[in-house]
């Protein structure tokens, strides 16, 4: 592209051009004042629509869910009935089923992402990181709705044989004590997710490695440690606090992920006993019902659904930007 | 050193290397797995949606289910709509706020803007889904596509915001400076001379904002709410790509799921052609 | 004056007999540490050290001198296979560590870094580590875990680096939580606790201020009584005062080698001399 002078040339000879470059002085005072300071107004103006829009988001939520709040209050949260037919919500089954499957979810992904960082980082000479960097980037932009496709069609399938087999040897084990034919459930949940995360924690892991510091890891390495030692001893704790914000900001994503764990995480409203057991998560009951709610508490009580889904990603993500923004001094930009 | 003691050592160095080689291996392991779920989704993708793709299926109408052939013409045009839609709405006020939190930079209120862009990219699009619901679905009394447009809207302001941003930072302030020594305002200053340079990285963020908001099913659930005919009437429902699929994999026609592969396929070609575009992009700026 | 004290004389002396040229300080070769025979480096096309031969005495101090740029820290890194970090870095020649080829096959460059521990120009203690287990973080790699050895490790070895007096009721702070000057003797420390046979330092000081330097040259005369070790410096003046002998390297050569106070006073080269007096660097 174009070196710094000819930019500056190119960019002023535009301007110049046009400037007023007839007018008197005072005029021109006039004139640029007059013109800062609608521009000032007129951007100040735009940035304080994204004020606008969040503070719009949390109050539509809260007046959606108005009415379900002053029926149900905080019993909301512990309720275990979801019953639209006796106008009875209660959304716990719901909360652990989300929670469960975005923690298994994580425990997959974390060791592979954290893995896959670190080789890339360490073990990847550097004209061939861009190389496998890139289709981690490219799995991580597909849209959730392939990964539900996917998902149902492909790997469900797949699950389901892995639940049987696992029933008819370890049936005895709590945690495979349920409903192995459906192949939707808990387990597949999980594992989509787990999938749908491993990319954005790789990403974000290998760019806060990245940022260690070579004399730390060289003053390791003239110890006679070996480059593994090297990594563990100094590398993982010098980034250890990056590192957490990115698994935090996983886990953000793996609980406000709909479509994928809609369409393989199972519909029931009842509280899970198994890895088996199909149940909604918050996203997908939203998802599900909304659509079919006839009346005005139903709706109410899916838009409390969704503000306190939202309560919960945002507490996360805060959370993550707060550690990885104090760790990177902002070296690392964190959208997907 | 007594030899048992060098014995042992050099049992414990062994170990060391063979802890190292583990390790290694481990770690590859963990690239391995990840690039091969990329490539194992990406190939079903192809295998089960290419064949379907055709000229018809791009440009038809769907038919009931049952009958073969028809397409998806509708849902194509239907995304379009309202993702230019979004984007008009979304361009300025995230190119506007970026410009102000980088050239007008006021000590707090701008910082907080862009932490706030940060933290909004992390609300799930079903809530998205919700807040345009209660803002326009509920208002103008049903569903409609201008509608799905806000909420797509709110999904992309961030990520263009955030974009730009950085790209506004990477332009020396050399530039600048040497604008305003000439006696260009600054309104003047930061559209003719800022705006153009990082031009290259703002058009990429747009495209990557469209390309995400393209995938998101979930907000058009209750806002745009999918439309089996063709329409161009953005008052009123509208079918999208990504509802469409939702749609067809949940139905119970074998047909309607191999048109959900070929949807898919369709959205995917998309999404992997703006990746490569906006990395040329880039790249090219990077070779300054 | 016994045998040993006539060999002494004769090591440290200059020209008492006619010598062969070049290898004019030639000790007994028993108390060659290090001998490097014909080194090159090549990064990618560039070589940045050119067929270099000397002999590094055993418990002396040698300084590598020369201008920016002249292969002083590329050599010294060649010692410990250092370099090997960076890629692209290609090695001809031998290092021999008491007569055995650091390079030779099968050799890992693990355990010569055990032998040969490096202090480099910033101070690098792990900022996530408290005082006392920086000082162990090598030896804990390869040892045993015992509480009481690891004590005495760290008391032994903030002794010998001059730093225990000043931080032995601190040992749990973070690393980091010293001055400059107390840092980079914190890393002394930690690389004399793996007991190196040869010390590295690369440019050690210049990141320090002149009071922390001196009690670091103070301590350097201190260790090269039970260490040998070579000093990189771009400070002549630091060379003078702390090394036996000297290397002055230009453009990725080895100029001229030998007695400290014989370079300083009475170079045989012109380039050298040139470069003493401040005519060139």
């Amino acid at each position: 592209m174009q070196s710094e002078p000819q930019a500056i040339k190119r960019a002023l000879g535009r301007t110049l051009i046009r400037s007023s470059a007839g007018k008197t002085r005072t005029r021109d005072a006039r004139v640029i004042n007059l013109g800062d300071r609608v521009f000032y107004i007129a951007t100040r103006t735009l940035a304080s629509c994204v004020i606008l829009l969040a503070l719009l988001l949390v109050g539509d939520l809260f007046r959606g869910a108005w009415e379900s709040i002053g029926q149900f209050g905080l019993k909301f949260l512990i309720g275990t009935t979801w019953d639209p037919v006796a106008r009875q919500f209660g959304t716990l089954p719901t909360i652990i089923g989300t929670l469960v499957k975005a923690t298994i979810g994580l425990l997959l992904a974390v060791p592979i992402s954290i893995g896959a960082a670190l080789f890339i980082t360490f073990y990847v000479p550097k004209w061939l990181r861009p190389i496998i960097s890139y289709p981690i980037e490219l799995l991580a932009g597909i849209p959730s709705i392939v990964f539900g496709l996917w998902g149902l069609f492909v790997m469900v399938p797949v699950i389901r044989v892995v639940q049987i087999w696992l029933k008819a040897h370890f049936g005895w084990f709590f945690l495979f004590d349920g409903p192995a034919v459906y192949g939707v459930g808990v387990l597949s949940g999980s594992v989509i997710l787990a999938i749908m995360v491993v990319p954005i924690i790789t990403a974000i892991s290998r760019d806060i490695l990245l940022t260690v510091p070579r004399l730390q890891i060289e003053g390791m390495l003239a110890l006679g440690a070996t480059k593994w030692e090297a990594i563990w001893k100094v590398a993982l704790p010098y980034a250890r606090v990056g590192l957490v914000g990115a698994v935090i900001l996983g886990l953000g994503r793996a609980i406000g992920e709909t479509m994928a764990v809609t369409m393989v995480g199972g519909n029931s409203f009842d509280l899970i006993h198994s890895l088996f057991d199909p149940v909604h998560s918050m996203a997908s009951q939203i998802a599900s019902e909304f659509t079919e709610a006839t009346y005005s508490l139903y709706v109410s009580s899916l838009i409390y659904v969704g503000l306190v889904l939202f309560g919960i990603t945002i507490c996360i993500s805060l959370l993550a930007q707060l550690l990885i923004w104090r760790l990177s001094k902002g070296k690392v930009a964190i959208f997907e | 050193m007594s030899d048992v003691n060098a014995a042992a050592s050099r049992r414990r160095f062994l170990r060391r290397k063979v802890t190292e080689r583990l390790a290694v291996g481990g770690m590859f392991l963990c690239a391995g797995v990840t690039i091969f779920f990329l490539v194992t989704i990406l190939g079903y993708v192809l295998y089960h949606g290419a064949a379907a793709v055709n000229w018809e299926f791009l440009t038809s109408l769907p038919l009931p289910p049952g009958e073969n052939g028809g397409g998806i013409l509708n849902a194509l045009i239907g995304s379009a709509m309202v993702v230019l839609c979004a984007a008009a709405m979304a361009v300025p006020i995230g190119l506007g706020a970026a410009v102000f939190v980088n050239e007008f930079p006021t000590a707090g209120f701008g910082r907080f803007v862009r932490f706030l862009a940060e933290v909004l990219t992390g609300v799930p699009s079903i809530v998205v889904g919700l807040f345009a619901y209660a803002l326009v679905v509920r208002p103008l009394g049903g569903f409609s596509g201008f509608s799905g447009s806000v909420a797509y809207a709110f999904i992309m302001i961030p990520i263009i915001l955030i974009s730009a941003h950085e790209a506004f930072r990477l332009v020396p302030d050399s530039l600048r400076e040497a604008s305003l020594a000439l006696g260009i305002p600054k309104w003047r200053t930061i559209l003719r001379v800022v705006l153009p340079v990082s031009s290259r990285a703002l058009l990429t963020g747009v495209v990557l904002a469209i390309s995400r908001a393209l995938g998101e099913a979930a907000p058009m659930l209750f806002t745009a709410f999918g439309n089996p005919y063709l329409s161009f009437n953005m008052g009123k429902p509208i079918a999208t790509v990504p509802l469409l699929i939702y749609t067809y994999a949940t139905a119970p026609y074998e047909d309607w799921h191999q048109k959900a592969w070929a949807a898919s396929f369709v959205l995917l070609v998309f999404v992997l052609f703006t990746s490569v575009l906006t990395r040329a992009f880039l790249r090219g700026k990077s070779h300054e | 004056m016994n045998n040993e004290g006539y060999a002494l004389d004769e090591s440290r002396g200059g020209g008492m007999e006619p010598r062969t040229p070049e290898r004019a300080q030639q000790p007994e070769p028993e108390s060659i540490r290090i001998e490097v025979d014909g080194l090159s480096v090549y990064y990618g096309k560039t070589r940045a050290v050119k067929n270099v031969s000397l002999a590094i005495k055993s418990r002396k101090v040698t300084a590598i001198i020369g201008p920016s740029g002249c292969g002083k820290s590329t050599f010294i890194r060649c010692l410990n296979r250092m370099h090997e970090v960076t890629p692209g870095a290609r090695v001809e020649g031998k290092v021999l560590l008491d007569g055995s080829d650091v390079y030779g096959p099968g050799i890992d460059p693990v355990e010569v870094r055990r032998k040969i521990g490096m202090v480099f120009q910033k101070p690098n203690p792990f900022p996530t580590m408290s005082i006392h287990d920086n000082v162990v973080a090598g030896f804990r790699l390869n040892g045993t875990g015992d509480r009481h050895l690891i004590q005495e490790k760290v008391e032994k070895s903030l002794r010998a680096a001059a730093l225990w007096d000043e931080v032995k009721d601190q040992l749990h702070e973070p690393g980091t939580s010293l001055s400059g000057g107390q840092q980079q003797r914190l890393c002394i420390a930690r690389a004399l606790a793996v007991e190196p046979e040869v010390m590295l330092m690369d440019e050690p000081c210049s990141a320090l201020d002149p009071i922390a330097t001196a009690k670091i040259e103070e301590l350097i005369h201190e260790l090269k009584e039970s260490v040998t070790i070579v000093i990189v410096t771009h400070n002549m003046q630091q060379a003078a005062r702390v090394s036996d002998f000297t290397a002055f390297f230009y453009m990725g050569e080895l100029v001229e080698f030998g007695i400290t106070s014989k370079i300083f006073t009475n170079p045989d080269k012109q380039q050298t001399e040139d470069y003493i007096t401040g005519r060139f660097g």
